[in-house]
């Protein structure tokens, strides 16, 4: 039975996971941005979130619909000077400039929020209290309610990016830059957009977890940057699904691992990464890159 | 590329293919004497000042390494952290058995270079931005793997064994004298690999990848190497910083914090030159020091120095040297010099964007 609820469990974090991975996958595809600062930006995102309720006194559940829109407008603002200045220059600047906003943010939350970790709607029903099915399976609300916002994420962007019209936009601007510009479309602005709704899942990634867990500024990096990394490679570069059985195999490895042995539970989870790796590079899921 | 030799004048053809503008043997003559007095700092400096200067050979060996990867193999590592972390274990455990740290250093730098093989089999599955997220999954990976032995001190780490007869003075000198040799070293080496064929083909990669693949060079192989190179040097450095905080502590020796600090001085003395990470190193130590009472300012800053250097100024401050006075501290490249002209020209241009020269 144990067994059978770490499997549940590992299932549920890999929507958590997913969320976080999904804003990498996105802006690689388009832009092939590896945005380094991915991490350290869901952790300010969380940051906001707490800043946000503890002024307005809204809803924990509510922080949403303030801090998604702040965080697409930073990402389409960063996308727009920092990052589109950095990929005229080419990947290597690309690389190096977020790697240098990722220790900057990071120092820079250490500097103003010390080292402290920090939570999100702690003590909240719906973050504290779970449903158990038969005997020794417990399953919190948090996280079914976190695998069905990634669900739900991935399903939109996945829909968005395939039918809409704007998605298809989307697409062309990934295949080619120039052929966009010259029927009439700013491929800059496409990429700020695309920027803004990665960054809109960040925001989504760094609140969930926030909950599910404590945020400090070290998280971003150890924590949410490697994860969503790890889950992306499991699940195949570039491809949106993939990265949803991305977190779920890499949140199962874990639970699994953390079965064996609690301190096993990180191990288990670069362990398959580096499996999938050597077995299978082109990820689990794996189609010709699509944006 | 394969047309140019190493023989130094062919005055019939009215041009000469040198190394460099100005007699080399002089330039080899000051490197020595700065070694040689250099040498000679524990017997009538501080050791707090020696103690500062051993900081600095930590980060000039990690950024001359990290040049060799970012700025000539077009490889950003995010991870060597790793090799750091590795070199500072390779120390403890030779310590615990009873062998001299300052022996073990060796064995360290050639053993956490053993390690990268595998590691690059790893890694170079990916391409440029997922080969950066992968070294650092290694290193975390490495690091839990690491903790798991409680013999070595587990998550917490140990005081390095080892130094029991020494006197303190001695062991600052010592501790000096390796810092100062694992940097002339790498630097040494660096300089004969750049000299040589492996340098011709990673100048090639510096420049224009696709057509040094097309030119038949051999990158992945040289990529290879120079993983493996940076690896053990990585690996020595950490050896070194081992030796100079007389313990290993896990969390610190495998801190991504070493590859910001290595990649940021790199950035901002200029990739692509053995000259930059020295300059970089020079600028990081005198914003360390002087920021040091301000806790993680020093990084903030550093790293939003290096953005401004990344985006605007692409060859880093020894760029902007080089742009005025055209000097070279180590020739690795070829000079073409006509008949009759005083200054000569590069028989290969060196960027595509080069700001025209004063004076040339």
């Amino acid at each position: 039975m144990a067994w059978v609820n770490a499997i549940i469990q590992g299932v549920l974090t890999g929507g958590l996971y997913a969320l976080f991975a999904c804003g990498l996958s996105l802006m690689f595809g388009v832009m092939k941005v590896v945005n380094l600062a991915h991490g350290d930006l869901a952790v300010v995102a969380g940051y906001i979130a707490i800043g946000v309720i503890t002024v307005t006194h809204i809803p924990t559940l509510w922080s949403f619909l303030i801090v998604v829109p702040v965080m697409a407008a930073i990402g389409y603002a960063l996308q727009r000077t920092l990052i589109q200045a950095s990929l005229d220059r080419g990947v290597l600047t690309t690389l190096i400039v977020t790697f240098g906003l990722s220790v900057v943010i990071e120092n820079a939350l250490l500097q103003f929020f010390t080292a402290n970790s920090r939570g999100i709607g702690v003590g909240l029903p719906l973050v504290t209290e779970s449903f158990s099915i038969g005997s020794g399976i417990q399953i919190a609300y948090l996280l079914v309610v976190i695998f069905a916002v990634a669900v739900v994420v991935l399903s939109g962007l996945q829909y968005f990016l395939s039918r809409s019209k704007y998605g298809r936009l989307i697409r062309a601007a990934a295949d080619d830059q120039e052929a966009v510009q010259l029927s009439g479309a700013d491929y800059r602005h496409v990429f700020g957009i695309c920027a803004a709704l990665a960054f809109g899942t960040v925001a989504l990634g760094g609140i969930a977890y926030g909950m599910y867990s404590q945020l400090s500024p070290t998280t971003g990096t150890d924590t949410i940057l490697l994860f969503a990394f790890a889950a992306v490679v499991i699940g195949g570069l570039g491809s949106l699904w993939g990265t949803l059985l991305g977190g779920v195999v890499l949140g199962v490895a874990q639970q699994i691992g953390a079965q064996v042995n609690i301190s096993y539970e990180l191990l288990a989870g670069y362990f398959v990464f580096l499996a999938v790796l050597v077995l299978r590079p082109q990820g689990l899921t794996y189609r010709r890159a699509q944006s | 590329m394969s047309t140019v030799t190493e023989t130094p004048a062919r005055p019939a053809a009215g041009f000469r293919v040198t190394r460099s503008q100005r007699n080399v043997a002089w330039t080899g003559i000051a490197a020595l004497a700065v070694v040689v007095v250099m040498a000679m700092f524990p017997y009538f400096v501080y050791a707090g000042t020696t103690s500062v200067l051993v900081q600095a050979f930590i980060v000039l060996t990690m950024a001359s390494m990290w040049n060799l990867l970012a700025g000539y193999a077009g490889l950003v590592s995010v991870g060597q952290q790793a090799f750091v972390g590795l070199g500072a274990y390779f120390v403890l455990i030779l310590a615990i058995n009873g062998i001299s740290p300052f022996a073990a250093l060796p064995v360290a730098a050639i053993g956490a270079g053993v390690v990268a093989l595998p590691l690059w089999w790893l890694v170079s599955r990916l391409r440029s931005g997922y080969f950066a997220i992968a070294t650092w999954v290694l290193a975390a990976t490495i690091m839990l793997i690491i903790e798991r032995f409680s013999s070595i001190g587990g998550g917490t780490g140990m005081p390095l064994p080892g130094f029991a007869g020494f006197d303190p003075t001695l062991l600052t000198a010592y501790t000096y004298w390796a810092g100062l040799a694992v940097t002339v070293i790498t630097l040494l080496v660096i300089y004969l690999i750049l000299r040589g064929r492996l340098g011709l083909v990673l100048t090639a990669i510096r420049d224009d990848e696709v057509a040094a693949r097309s030119s038949g060079a051999r990158v992945g192989w040289a990529r290879m190497l120079v993983f493996l190179v940076a690896g053990a040097g990585c690996g020595a450095a950490g050896g070194v910083l081992a030796i100079s905080q007389l313990q290993v502590q896990p969390s610190a020796v495998f801190s991504v914090q070493w590859t910001a600090e290595m990649g940021f001085a790199t950035i901002i003395g200029g990739l692509g030159t053995i000259e930059g990470p020295i300059l970089g190193t020079a600028v990081y130590m005198v914003l360390q020091q002087t920021l040091a009472t301000y806790n993680a300012w020093y990084l903030i800053i550093l790293g939003l120095v290096a953005i401004v250097i990344a985006l605007f100024a692409r060859r880093g401050l020894w760029g902007l040297v080089d742009s005025r006075l055209n000097v070279r501290l180590f020739p690795v490249g070829f000079w073409l010099r006509l008949d009759g002209e005083a200054n000569g020209r590069r028989s290969r241009t060196p960027r595509q964007r080069r700001p025209a020269k004063h004076g040339a």
